[in-house]
């Protein structure tokens, strides 16, 4: 019951939804950054949402499966195959034993989900699988010659998986597809103000949210860093450290804010002007150096 | 009564001054409850004993491995200033949020909440002398101190597993170093500001080492990784 990784890309991670909720132990939620396309992998292989799935950036991942197996790819858009044969996303595939599965350059979107029946079978550490980048807990980036186990989860088979899984039946015929964002079109995201909006001039609100900012090269999972016409603040004394949300807008002295994605420090001293609605921070996951972000608020 | 901040000093803190937690007679102390998105609040309190006293409050101590919070809150993150709550919406809707986070009632006794933890530390660590020369104290003298005190763990941060800790004097305040060391050992424990704490990994850091602890403050085999936690009581005894 195994995977071997011929060759793991620029970065690939074991993720699965994250551990909310341990904050107040210095621990980020860490978990998928596109949660929403690893819950479709999962269900698309009838695994509980929750399985612990890869996180693919950029491609460039070659897997060989000692056994026989169930696969699905969402997220991002690009060519994967499998002994050569482009297989579809966003769908089921069947993999027989000594196949090798090849994941492309993405042309749309940033980050590939691969789900395999029975879930990536990984250390937990309070509850989950997931790799958190911060603080370096969780299973390291794929290697090289590692071999991945395969676990036995399956929906409805009561080993304590079934939390938040939806019947199968219901979602199997109608699939929430999301495509992966077109690179050459602004990403939408909603924001809702926050803590420290009152620290901003009366023109930062606006220009927040009515120019396009575009994603910097340096972006991670612990922050999408923006670039654009800075913000501007009007308070200078320094902020004590306070505890910091996922989807924060934090915005240092340079003006350029940066959003806090899953693997975000839990405190920081910049002041937060705005907040990303949760259900758009997936999108932003799949946001690419250099695209076009605009903010609805 | 609440004391307010004439000088937020390391990290901006307020001194915790005496009478940890110095909880008021009315109310919970909160300033204001600032909105945080669609899923959180940030509490804004005068200081850190502020803080405290209010997170043990809301939690209900810290010593169980759960917290006994209502359904539906997610994080309750103390820090230097401020409690930050986060929520699911699906869950609670954000007006009880409010409404408890605005009737919580600071914790007024430290010692009957929160866990109580007991550190083995070996003193002398590479900064203990220039600690003791800068306090104007025999080294004997901080040790007996550190020992003697108790702790109260105020907030993480830093590191999973790392805890500022606060007492209710400010004869250990001492200042960081200046060129912070590029590696501290697991386990150095070291005073900063007004703060102590145990450094749960090998990591960069310029607080003023005083000894070191064989005890794993952070294990992530363990169903609960964290040997301290806000809210908790810490002591530290001669190894």
């Amino acid at each position: 019951m195994a995977i071997v990784v011929v060759n793991p890309g620029p970065l690939t991670l074991v993720e699965d939804l994250g551990r909310q909720g341990w904050a107040s132990l210095g621990l980020s939620p860490s978990g998928a950054l596109d949660g929403q396309s690893l819950r479709l992998a999962n269900l698309l292989v009838g695994n509980p949402v929750d399985a612990a799935g890869l996180e693919i950036l950029l491609g460039g991942l070659r897997l060989r499966f000692v056994t026989a197996s169930t696969v699905a790819v969402t997220g991002a858009e690009g060519i994967v195959t499998l002994n050569g044969a482009e297989i579809p996303l966003n769908q089921a595939a069947r993999v027989a034993p000594g196949a090798v599965l090849d994941f492309g350059v993405p042309l749309f979107g940033l980050r590939y989900y691969l789900a395999v029946q029975g879930g990536i079978d990984a250390p937990k550490l309070l509850g989950s699988s997931s790799t958190d980048m911060l603080s370096g807990e969780g299973p390291a980036p794929l290697k090289s010659g590692e071999q991945l186990g395969i676990g036995r989860v399956s929906v409805g088979n009561g080993s304590g998986f079934s939390t938040g899984a939806w019947p199968l039946i219901n979602v199997a015929a109608h699939p929430a597809i999301r495509r992966a964002p077109d690179p050459g079109r602004a990403i939408t995201a909603r924001v809702d103000r926050g803590p420290r909006a009152d620290w901003f001039d009366h023109d930062s609100w606006p220009r927040l949210v009515s120019q396009d900012w575009i994603l910097s090269p340096d972006s991670n999972r612990i922050g999408a860093r923006l670039v654009g016409r800075p913000l501007t603040q009007t308070r200078h004394e320094e902020l004590p450290s306070e505890g910091m949300v996922l989807g924060a807008l934090q915005v240092p002295p340079s003006g350029l804010p940066t959003v806090f994605l899953a693997d975000h420090p839990v405190t920081g001293g910049y002041p937060v002007i705005a907040v990303v609605r949760r259900t758009d921070l997936d999108l932003l996951g799949q946001a690419r150096p250099g695209q076009r972000i605009r903010f609805l608020g | 009564m609440w004391r307010l901040n004439p000088s937020p000093e390391v990290l901006g803190v307020g001194s915790p001054g005496a009478g940890l937690p110095g909880a008021g007679s009315s109310g919970a102390g909160v300033r204001a409850l600032l909105p945080c998105g669609d899923s959180a609040f940030l509490v804004e309190l005068p200081d850190l004993n502020a803080v405290v006293a209010y997170y043990r409050g809301l939690t209900g101590a810290s010593a169980a491995a759960s917290l006994s919070l209502p359904r539906g809150i997610i994080d309750v993150v103390p820090a230097a200033r401020t409690v930050l709550v986060t929520f699911d919406p699906g869950a609670i809707r954000p007006a009880e949020v409010r409404d408890w986070l605005e009737s919580a009632e600071p914790a007024r006794d430290s010692v009957s909440l929160g866990g109580e933890v007991t550190i083995e530390v070996s003193y002398g660590g590479p900064d203990l002398a220039e600690t003791a020369q800068f306090l104007g104290m025999s080294e004997a003298e901080v040790v007996k101190l550190h020992t003697s005190s108790e702790w109260t763990a105020a907030f993480s941060g830093f590191a999973p597993g790392f805890v500022y800790l606060v007492t209710t004097h400010e004869r250990l305040r001492v200042p960081r170093r200046n060129t912070p060391r590029t590696a501290v050992p697991a386990g150095a424990v070291g005073l900063a500001g007004e703060f102590s704490g145990v450094y749960p990994r090998s990591s960069p850091g310029g607080w003023q080492l005083i000894g070191t602890t064989t005890a794993a403050l952070w294990d992530a085999s363990k169903a609960d990784p964290a040997l301290i936690r806000p809210g908790d009581v810490v002591r530290f005894v001669e190894a």
